[in-house]
């Protein structure tokens, strides 16, 4: 089999994995080597479903002797099934990367006769990057469950970041549809990476010229939609392991029924990309708005409204918190109101101090007024002729597309997940 | 200072050129009606001023807006001054004038007349320039790796730093086709100049199919069922296409390549 039939078959194999980011690590060029590394990461493409490409994502090898219900790499699976040797890819990787089509490798695998060996293939091929071609760009190395103590460790101090997947989001639905597979078997390499990640933070302190271990940190992926699992549940869930695992980031992916099976979804079930783009949203406020999972979802409301999005979901349940006056008011504050974002309320700051801003200001600072102008106040006044009836206030907080389908009652409500928000999908950002 | 309504600056086309104009306008208290890169012949019902450069006097302003306004204000306006902003010239100098007079406020001015128009567009600038370092490909030419680029605005000085770090041992070529620039890179070393015309040379077996490979790879990547065009457009205009690799139909392997032609672009 060539390399070219090799790389179909094992990229098409591991396109369902969601993480392709190259985030997290600053490293330089160097004489003698080849590549580098910012902490901002970088896209090199956007595949036809508008997906980044930032890696080569594939699989060392898709001939699995595991049998998890919903992968398509199964082993009673019947797909063509093929190999990469460890030096094959990375050469490959090496000649993609000169050419700048990658920013770097993400390697994971489907388990070829144990966990330990499949992990020493991915070593072979990542000392190769690493000590003979000297390569200083990104790797994304995937910890399969069940490998050895010693060998994770090594594989860490190669790659740049590392993931082990939780699969699904909860005890049973694991039992159900990834026998091979236990909680504690997921969550123990995790935990490891966990504290090697701390000690050798603690050791670059002390010690500069101390390897570093999996610098941009550990990341996990779970399905969204095989099983029963609310949007309250897995959201706590994804809170509770950026705290007890310090995680990088928690994937969502919806799921994609590529299988048959007795406990699975039907083959015609559509991937639930509405719910994964409102939980995507949810973990950016989670992230980087300051919010806690106990804010956006509780008992009484276990799932997210499919017509607006999550902030602005907890805007109108807290109209005590508004108006925000946008010249007094603290970072903090400023990003809890629906149309300002990260940077819209650091130029309000930035901007604010050369005199006062007034509602024409706004739009200049990339704020969204459409969405903005009903929780705010400019110089203590609210935007003249403001009407403040329910359903505008609504209607204004939808993205075009969602309300121009509500009043065309004829239209299927599955299809809400289009347009506006369609574009800015993958990424969560409000 | 006097508003010359009627008076166009002409300069050499250079940064430094720019804060000469800067230094006259000062020296005699005048604001030009348009600054305009060398006298291009054309009958005028304008008077013209033809400013020398000088690298003393260039020096001297940029002390002076270092000084005066902010080290992030000279920054500001070289980056200003790489954009594609129509008549960015007269608004750099607008702004500088004024940032003379109101210091480091000016640069936080961000809704204000003078700062606004140039803030917008070195945000464009920069944006560009992230795309492009992910959206550059390059072809192995003989050793050499290759990579046309039409950005809108004046990048490879942005640019420059990046790859050269990254491929230090390589010998790089980035040619902006929109301005005539070529960046060549050898030993993590950069240089850019001008470069009127370029057509790379043919590729050979082996680069036709590291492209042939890249475009499996990017067609195998995507998940149909979630298949969303305007997500995928949103990120990588499609003006940007025509120079990647993965679009390119007909010269990805040496048999296709006989059928001669230029590339067509995928949808
Ligand atoms: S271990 Fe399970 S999820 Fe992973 S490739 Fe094998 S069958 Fe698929």
């Amino acid at each position: 089999m060539t390399t070219d039939e090799k790389l179909q078959i094992l990229t098409d194999a591991a396109k369902y994995d969601v993480a392709c980011t190259s985030s997290g690590v600053t490293r330089g060029g160097k004489k003698g080597s080849i590549g580098s590394a910012s902490p901002a990461g970088c896209c090199h493409s956007f595949a036809a479903d508008g997906r980044c490409v930032t890696l080569l994502k594939v699989l060392m090898s898709n001939a699995c002797s595991y049998e998890c219900a919903y992968c398509v790499n199964r082993r009673s699976n019947d797909v063509p099934r093929a190999t990469f040797s460890p030096r094959e890819l990375a050469d490959l990787t090496i000649e993609f990367y000169r050419r700048n089509y990658i920013e770097g490798l993400f390697v994971s695998s489907a388990v070829i006769g144990n966990a330990d060996y499949t992990t020493e293939r991915m070593i072979e091929c990542l000392r190769i990057l690493r000590e003979e071609y000297r390569f200083r760009g990104y790797i994304h190395a995937k910890a399969i469950p069940g490998t050895d103590e010693a060998l994770l460790t090594r594989l860490g101090y190669l790659a740049d970041r590392m993931s082990v997947n939780i699969e699904l989001p909860s005890e049973n639905s694991l039992k159900l549809l990834a026998p091979d597979k236990t909680k504690t078997a997921i969550l123990s390499p995790m935990g490891q990476l966990k504290e090697q990640i701390k000690e050798n933070r603690e050791d670059l302190v002390l010690y500069r010229s101390t390897p570093s271990f999996v610098p941009a940190g550990q990341s996990t992926q779970m399905i969204i939609g095989a099983t029963p699992e609310t949007d309250f549940q897995i959201l706590n869930l994804a809170e509770g392991l950026y705290k007890k695992y310090d995680l990088k980031r928690v994937f969502f992916s919806a799921y994609i029924p590529v299988v048959e099976g007795r406990n699975l979804p039907s083959l015609l079930t559509k991937p639930p990309l509405l719910r994964e783009h409102r939980l995507y949203q949810a973990d950016w406020l989670l992230r980087f708005y300051g919010f806690r999972a106990s804010e956006l979802l509780d008992e009484e409301h276990q799932s997210f409204n499919p017509y607006v999005d999550p902030k602005c979901t907890w805007a109108l349940n807290h109209p005590d918190f508004f108006p925000v006056e946008i010249n007094r008011a603290d970072y903090e504050a400023l990003l809890r109101v629906p149309g300002i974002g990260v940077k819209s309320a650091q130029r309000i700051i930035v901007a604010r101090r050369v005199g006062s801003l007034d509602f024409e200001d706004m739009k200049k600072l990339g704020v969204v007024m459409k969405r903005a102008q009903f929780f705010i106040t400019c110089r203590g006044r609210t935007l003249e002729g403001l009407s403040l009836r329910r359903e505008y206030v609504m209607r204004s907080l939808m993205s075009v597309d969602t309300a121009k389908q509500l009043e065309m009652p004829e239209m299927e409500q599955l299809s809400l997940f289009n347009g506006e928000e369609y574009t800015k999908c993958l990424t969560g950002q409000i | 200072m006097s508003d010359r309504s009627n008076m166009i600056y002409f300069y050499d086309g250079s940064f430094d050129g720019l804060m000469c104009c800067i230094f006259e306008s000062v020296y005699r208290n005048e604001r030009p009606a348009a600054i305009r890169e060398q006298n291009d012949g054309q009958e005028s019902l304008f008077e013209a001023r033809t400013v020398e450069t000088d690298e003393s006097r260039a020096q001297r302003v940029k002390d002076a807006i270092k000084d005066k306004i902010s080290k992030n204000a000279l920054n500001f306006v070289k980056k200003a001054f790489l954009t594609c902003l129509e008549d960015k010239e007269l608004l750099i100098f607008d702004f500088l004038r004024d940032g003379f007079k109101r210091g480091w406020l000016s640069m936080n001015d961000i809704t204000g007349r003078y700062m606004q128009p140039l803030y917008t567009a070195v945000r464009a600038l920069d944006n560009e320039a992230e795309l492009l370092k992910g959206f550059v490909r390059f072809s192995d030419l003989g050793g050499v790796l290759v990579s046309v680029i039409e950005p809108k605005n004046y990048v490879l000085p942005l640019l420059m730093g990046h790859f050269c770090a990254r491929f230090h041992d390589e010998s790089i070529m980035i040619y902006d086709k929109t301005h005539h620039m070529v960046l060549l890179g050898q030993n993590g070393q950069g240089k850019i100049a001008y470069l009127d015309e370029f057509t790379p040379a043919e590729a050979d077996a082996r680069e036709l199919e590291m492209r042939r490979m890249w475009k499996h790879f990017y067609d195998a990547i995507a998940i149909k069922e979630r298949y969303n065009p305007r997500c995928r457009m949103g990120h990588m205009p499609k003006r940007y296409w025509a120079n990647m690799t993965e679009f390119w139909e007909e010269r990805c392997a040496p048999a296709e390549v006989e059928q001669g032609g230029r590339f067509a672009i995928a949808d």
